[in-house]
């Protein structure tokens, strides 16, 4: 009977029906995998939102929920912005080089549209806890005011940008957002974002 | 042979002859039990085996019953486990098993792979025991994450945060896989709902499937021995090593007593001590999830904290990240990384025990750092034992070499 055994048949149709399972079984991961992604309801909760600002005193700082995420509008005093310059030299990226952290208008030392209102994401790059506010200076000769995060002892200044040597590797992120009026921010605004 | 094993062993036609013509009761009865023999020298360290088995049950059981009054949804999950304290007649006794069981599962697998580890009973030809038995470990820490997620309490959402986010740390298609875990741009319903998922159908049934393989491994195998000699090498004229006894009725009714006292110890602490100081269940806990607040101290449940130092003890993320994950995989080589001629601490000599020492007192103190503040000294103590906790591994292939060991008798060693 082994006489009478094509193997170049054999070994084509085992060759075909193992190409043809398989393709199968990688084809028909598709929808199981694709249902894992943010669902459309997820997407359009993730809509943008308006923020109010024009209450807030100088110094204060709100928090608010986009997408579920925790974002910090902070209204920086002048004295507060003054202190950026002079932390420059303890920080990681005071350049906001790294570009997916932020929206090209807000690289700059403030990483705002406008210098008083810092808008960014209130979790820490590290491992997403929220970090602290801590606006006061000092008392350690390196702390000009910002961000601690009290998980794993990252620092942030009041741009949102990291300290050196600490666990974070990159600066808060600043969400996509613009003014629709002088003192209402609307996050998440930006064509393809929301 | 003993009275019960020709009892059960001898088919008697009848029912017992019925199902044998349609089932092999009597032969895997025989194999796993009455005539798979293990060595007469066991010690205590072998009965950790026995009790995973009985806590894995404990779980899959007080689990079902759970879930018919948990709901799986970010309104109501932290509310509907408040039901199940106060409402539901005896429902916080179901709770505090499980919740109690949790935590005893990791005590007794810890026990279980460290007698392993004393004895060698990773090495030839029980390697692929030893991985099945690691990928029943690293299953059940993700069994146990999802499960932490689902009381929705501040621990819960915050410990989630920063487990998850760590896959963020892969290079290209980290925050992308982040998403996918989710479902959701943060942890949300969507999250709580998928890993409610995971933790009552998929992991559990993987770790059944997990521990049946293990079981079927060992058993084709045979079990080691505090000396770690194998006992198949002497066997009398019936073929039965010299050494070894049925494993049914013997170990079994021993393995009865060890297991009361187990559950004298079990009941204690759902009775008397059920969060056990905030280790079994954490204070921050009882507090329902919120977004906006990070509890101050965040630090997951005592059985991660380990390789949690091992993760705060590096300053960057990614790196931080790899060593956590080589920290838990690198048990896996065991069998490989260990190249001495003898299997047993019983005959090793000085420098392996002082190695294995140094690993105990490491991982024990990386296990209390990991409850620490990151602070000047707990960081340098954290560095230096995850370096000492590394060591024991990847110098393993040349301190196993040039130790002195003993020589390892014949027979099992047997004082009875």
């Amino acid at each position: 009977m082994t006489d009478d055994v094509d193997r170049n048949r054999r070994h084509f149709l085992t060759v075909a029906t193992a190409v043809t399972g398989g393709a199968g079984i990688a084809l028909a991961s598709i929808p199981f995998i694709t249902s894992l992604k943010p669902s459309a309801r997820a997407e359009a909760l993730g809509a943008p939102v308006e923020v109010a600002v024009g209450s807030l005193e100088p110094g204060e700082m709100i928090r608010v929920l986009w997408r579920g995420r925790l974002v910090f509008v902070l209204r920086r005093s002048d004295e507060m912005l003054s202190r950026l310059s002079q932390v420059t030299e303890y920080l990681d990226d005071p350049e906001s080089s790294n570009t997916d952290q932020q929206p090209v208008y807000a690289v700059n030392e403030f990483r705002s549209r406008k210098p008083e209102f810092l808008v960014v994401e209130g979790s820490c790059t590290h491992l997403g806890c929220a970090p602290l506010e801590q606006f006061e200076v000092g008392p350690a000769a390196d702390w000009f005011g910002g961000f601690f995060c009290p998980c794993h002892g990252s620092k942030f200044d009041l741009s949102g940008r990291v300290y050196k040597g600490v666990p974070a590797p990159t600066n808060l992120r600043v969400p996509p957002h613009r003014f629709i009026q002088d003192d209402v921010i609307m996050i998440g605004a930006e064509p393809g974002t929301a | 042979m003993s009275r019960i094993e020709s009892e059960i062993g001898t088919p008697k036609g009848g029912f017992i002859k019925w199902i044998d013509d349609r089932f092999p009761f009597t032969k895997t009865m025989k194999h796993h039990a009455t005539e798979y023999y293990a060595s007469k020298n066991f010690n205590f360290w072998y009965f950790f085996g026995v009790i995973a088995f009985v806590v894995l049950f404990i779980q899959l059981f007080t689990g079902i019953f759970l879930t018919m009054n948990y709901k799986p949804s970010a309104a109501e999950a932290f509310a509907s486990v408040e039901y199940i304290m106060r409402d539901v007649e005896l429902g916080w006794l179901i709770r505090y098993m499980h919740s109690t069981g949790a935590s005893a599962f990791f005590i007794v697998i810890y026990i279980h792979m460290y007698r392993a580890m004393l004895y060698g009973s990773y090495r030839k030809p029980r390697e692929l025991i030893w991985l099945i038995g690691m990928l029943i470990f690293f299953v059940m820490m993700a069994e146990a994450f999802a499960g932490y997620l689902l009381p929705w309490g501040q621990m819960s959402y915050w410990g989630a945060q920063v487990i998850i986010s760590l896959f963020g740390a892969i290079p290209v298609i980290g925050e992308t896989l982040v998403e996918y875990i989710r479902g959701d741009y943060s942890i949300s319903d969507i999250t709580l709902n998928r890993f409610f998922a995971l933790h009552v159908i998929a992991l559990p049934m993987a770790l059944i499937a997990l521990v049946f393989v293990h079981i079927v491994a060992l058993h084709e195998v045979g079990s080691n021995n505090p000396d770690g000699v194998e006992i198949k090498d002497h066997k009398g004229p019936d073929g039965v090593p010299l050494d070894g006894i049925a494993f049914h009725p013997y170990h079994t009714s021993k393995d009865l007593v060890a297991l009361i006292v187990f559950l004298m110890f079990f009941c204690g602490v759902v009775f008397f001590a059920p969060e056990m100081g905030g280790y079994f269940l954490e204070y921050a806990n009882f507090d329902p999830a919120d977004t906006r607040v990070t509890p101050a101290h965040i630090q997951p449940v005592w059985y991660f904290t380990p390789f949690y130092a091992m993760l705060r003890a590096v300053p960057d993320k990614l790196i931080g990240a790899m060593t956590m994950g080589a920290a838990v995989l690198l048990p896996m080589l065991l069998p490989w990384l260990d190249r001495s001629r003898v299997k047993s601490i019983r005959y090793r000599g000085w420098i392996y025990k002082s190695a294995l020492a140094t690993f105990t007192v490491s991982f024990l103190t990386l296990g209390w750092l990991g409850m620490q503040p990151v602070t000047g000294l707990f960081v340098i103590l954290a560095r230096i034992f995850t370096l000492l906790y590394f060591g024991f591994f990847l110098l393993m292939p040349y301190y196993t070499v040039i130790d002195k060991t003993k020589q390892v008798p014949e027979r099992v060693v047997w004082h009875g």
